[in-house]
């Protein structure tokens, strides 16, 4: 077990009139080495949750633990759990602010008190497994595409070596293929480095695809927290909370109506070709 | 409606002392003919030109080379300035970097207050426009309670209550959720639909293309393909080497065909690729 939420809730400017109620009784395990994917729509909680998780907002109520030790307990060091759980925000590129790519990543293990050499050694190592070569080291960070600039920003927190990376929307405006490469790294991250990943996103299909657990969020409250085939069999009910299920999924809802004798509860294409197909061979 | 022949547009860049150092060509040799209440998507990677044409549809940028004209007017012509933005009117990504007012209703009336248009003119022109994008009865709310989904109505009401002929949308839908994406999309396809406006569409969710009437792809900067939404989905590997995508029925039609199912190519919609496996059996 990594991070543990009991509890837990968050009340945004508390006893005035724009007081609004974040989070309600959040009860949370994100087990070590989990990919974990966190769906809500705007304004769910989804954010104000991942922040709890690195200690940047504290609950009004309730206890996070990291690896069981209380973060809220008199003296626990918020600065190592925060280079132990790293976040990386929405269109983290707005955060690059370094005169080139190589610098901009040194920035945080620079800031753990980390020697120049090792600072570079690590900037380079996340560089690399962001995919970005050598010939970058020295460019403005100002200068890349959105999906350079991008992942120049996630390897900035890969630097730091967390043991949990929790990533809020990673790839809002890259176009498909950008896309693609940034989630297949952060799979490949958590496959190689048995990385802990919480990945907050808005599109169903890259949930489906890649995390082997959905948290959703409705009104501040976990409303499902399952696999993804048995948070995706309640599409009904996430449609009327502003979300869906992966496009899959409802043609295979639509072919069984047909008396297609498919898995309905597919999610992803590869699930849906195969059953298809078989059912296909039964058929013919 | 918008005409471009062979337009060029270079960002140069410049050292300490003023010299040139660099130039980039983000458009390149781009013609096209966009007729009057066409919707148009356009598609293309990161970089490749896409939003940089787009800003010259509303003089945001003037071509380096060649010439744009909307509804017939050169925009290089400082003197058409006003009208072409008058006729067409853009959105962006981000809805909170457009609303500026402190109300609904105000902000949609900014734009025409703006343009010098008589107040009484202006009321009603804010009423249709909110009418619109169904968003009337949030006329008195705050811009800030409402959702993603609401707050790029609203940016989209701000642009219709200036009349144009055309909108302009730059990833309208690129920061929200599935619910405010089909909000957004529901509300273009009935501006363009009821109202007539001729819409330009960028994005990067293919599914959005669907309903466009052309798609065109770009890439470094130049028009690499041009045809209907069916015609375009239909070169699936073509797409991708352009780091674009299809729409998910169209992937799990073209995955069935390479395993052997008899499918037609350009199926686009779920409705289209369960209709097709049924006629098989």
């Amino acid at each position: 077990m990594s991070i543990k939420l009991e509890h837990v809730n968050y009340i945004y400017s508390p006893e005035t009139a724009y007081e609004i109620h974040a989070l309600r009784d959040v009860n949370l395990e994100i087990g070590q080495g989990e990919f974990i994917g966190l769906i809500g729509h705007t304004g769910s909680g989804k954010s104000t949750l991942v922040q709890h998780l690195n200690g940047l907002v504290k609950a009004t109520d309730g206890h996070v633990y990291f690896h069981g030790e209380d973060i809220y307990a008199h003296g626990y060091d918020m600065k190592k759990l925060r280079s132990r759980v790293g976040l990386v925000f929405q269109y983290p590129e707005h955060q690059l602010f370094e005169v080139d790519v190589l610098s901009d990543v040194c920035f945080g293990p620079k800031n753990q008190g980390l020697s120049r050499e090792e600072a570079e050694e690590r900037a380079k190592e996340a560089l690399q497994m962001v995919g970005l070569s050598e010939e970058f080291y020295k460019q403005s960070p100002f200068e890349l595409s959105g999906g350079q600039k991008r992942r120049a920003a996630i390897a900035g927190v890969l630097a730091m070596e967390p043991e949990v990376l929790i990533l809020d929307e990673p790839t809002a405006g890259l176009d498909p293929k950008g896309r693609d490469e940034i989630l297949d790294q952060i799979s490949a991250l958590h496959r190689e480095k048995k990385i802990t990943i919480v990945l907050v996103s808005h599109s169903m299909e890259d949930v489906a695809k890649y995390v082997g657990r959905i948290v959703v969020m409705n009104q501040g409250e976990v409303m499902y927290d399952d696999t993804p085939r048995e948070v995706f069999r309640h599409y009904k009910e996430l449609e009327e909370v502003g979300l869906a299920a992966p496009q899959v999924t409802y043609m295979m809802h639509a072919l069984k109506e047909k008396g297609f004798a498919v898995d309905e509860d597919a999610t992803t294409i590869e699930e849906a070709r195969d059953t298809i197909l078989k059912s296909l061979r039964g058929r013919l | 409606m918008i005409q471009a022949d062979s337009l060029v547009y270079e960002y140069t860049r410049y050292d300490e002392e003023g010299r040139e150092t660099d130039v980039t060509r983000a458009v390149d040799q781009v013609s096209l003919d966009i007729k009057k209440g066409d919707f148009v998507a356009i598609l293309g990677h990161n970089g490749s030109g896409k939003s940089t044409l787009a800003k010259h549809m509303n003089a945001i940028l003037t071509p380096t080379g060649g010439t744009m004209w909307v509804d017939g007017k050169d925009t290089k012509e400082e003197e058409n300035i006003w009208e072409v933005r008058q006729s067409a009117g853009m959105v962006f990504q981000n809805p909170d970097n457009q609303i500026i007012g402190t109300v609904v209703e105000e902000d949609v009336g900014f734009g025409p207050e703006n343009m010098g248009v008589p107040t009484k003119e202006i009321w009603e022109r804010v009423e249709e426009s909110l009418k619109a994008v169904k968003m009337l009865k949030y006329r008195h709310h705050s811009p800030n309670k409402l959702s993603g989904g609401q707050k790029q109505r609203v940016a989209i009401a701000g642009v219709v209550a200036m009349h144009p002929q055309c909108i302009v949308l730059d990833e309208p839908t690129a920061m929200l959720d599935p619910n405010g994406r089909r909000e957004v999309i529901r509300t273009v396809r009935a501006l363009n639909h009821v109202e007539e406006i001729t819409v330009i569409l960028i994005t990067h969710y293919m599914e959005e293309v669907i309903y466009a009437d052309k798609v065109i792809v770009m890439d470094q900067g130049r028009i690499v393909m041009k045809g209907t939404p069916r015609e375009i989905f239909s070169q699936v590997e073509k797409l991708k080497s352009y780091r674009l995508d299809v729409p998910q029925a169209t992937l799990l039609a073209y995955e069935l065909k390479k395993a052997g199912v008899k499918l037609p190519d350009g199926i686009l919609t779920r409705e289209e690729l369960v209709e097709e496996l049924c006629r098989l059996s």
